[in-house]
């Protein structure tokens, strides 16, 4: 289920209407993942405040969606443009792979939310595949 | 059995009262269609399935869709038993229409993401939690008559 030439360039301009909101989105995804699958708090428990919208969670949602957007920036070649971060994950996280689907879900809920009428079910399958290579590219160094 | 809270329970209530099965369920649908197509393969003789404006201008699917709503219904109306209530439902997707259980969850994140952006803001994640729980319970439900 790779990326075609078509799934790159609706990600690319579905990504140049919501870049300006990328905080928002951010937040609001992660603010979400930590209420609708509590077993995701386990990777915070060294904050003070899992609320939603509490300067944590605005921080680091902010911090994840620059990482998306340097995704989209490496979308030709997403293992080298996340290699740095795929260390990261793997070596010092050590986030099992099987949240990165759940924080998928909870951007594409709040794209829908934000988004309505831009994220068609076109846009829908092809971020949805993105937000997958994503995560491969994510897990590369895993084992 | 499940516990709901008085929460849950408004929560669900309220989203469904306030739902028009036959928007919701046609685009729910629809989307699970495009978006995983593989799902295509329970629906053969629906016809033009070839690309996502047919399959979203498509009235089989727009009558499935719907169909599919009215028997989250039953769940809806039953919260406190809803494994019984779709025993019958297990049985006919597990021996007559033999469809792969994880395709539920498929369904059931589409259905997710058409109600929030049908709820906006309202579609908060307080009541998201609630319904991907009540959905979650359906899936189960559905998949328990399957050996």
């Amino acid at each position: 289920m790779s990326l075609s030439a078509k799934d790159k360039d609706t990600v690319k301009l579905f990504w140049a209407k919501v870049a300006d909101k990328a905080e928002e989105i951010g937040s609001d995804a992660l603010s979400r993942m930590l209420a609708v699958y509590p077993q995701t708090k386990t990777y915070f428990s060294h904050w003070k405040d899992l609320s939603p919208g509490s300067a944590p969670v605005n921080k680091h949602g902010k911090t994840i969606m620059l990482g998306v957007a340097d995704a989209v920036a490496s979308i030709d070649d997403l293992n080298a443009g996340l290699l740095a971060l795929s260390e990261l994950h793997a070596f010092t996280l050590r986030v099992d792979p099987a949240n990165f689907k759940i924080l998928a879900h909870c951007i594409l809920v709040v794209l829908s939310i934000k988004f309505p009428k831009d994220f068609t079910p076109e846009v829908h399958v092809s971020l949805d595949k993105f937000l997958a290579a994503l995560a491969r590219a994510l897990s590369e160094k895993y084992r | 059995m499940v516990e709901w809270t008085d929460f849950e329970r408004a929560t669900i209530a309220d989203i469904f009262s306030r739902m028009q099965y036959e928007v919701v369920g046609p685009a729910a649908l629809a989307r699970c269609l495009i978006v995983y197509p593989w799902t295509q393969r329970y629906f053969g003789n629906f016809g033009n399935l070839y690309n996502a404006a047919a399959i979203s201008g498509n009235p089989m699917v727009a009558k499935h869709g719907t169909t599919i709503l009215h028997g989250l219904d039953r769940a809806v109306k039953n919260m406190d038993n809803i494994k019984a209530t779709y025993t019958e439902l297990s049985v006919l997707h597990s021996e007559k229409l033999h469809v792969d259980p994880d395709n539920f969850k498929l369904l059931s994140d589409c259905l997710t993401i058409v109600v929030a952006a049908q709820l906006g803001n309202d579609f908060t994640g307080e009541v998201q939690a609630a319904f991907q729980k009540f959905l979650a319970v359906v899936v189960s439900s559905l998949g328990q008559q399957y050996h």
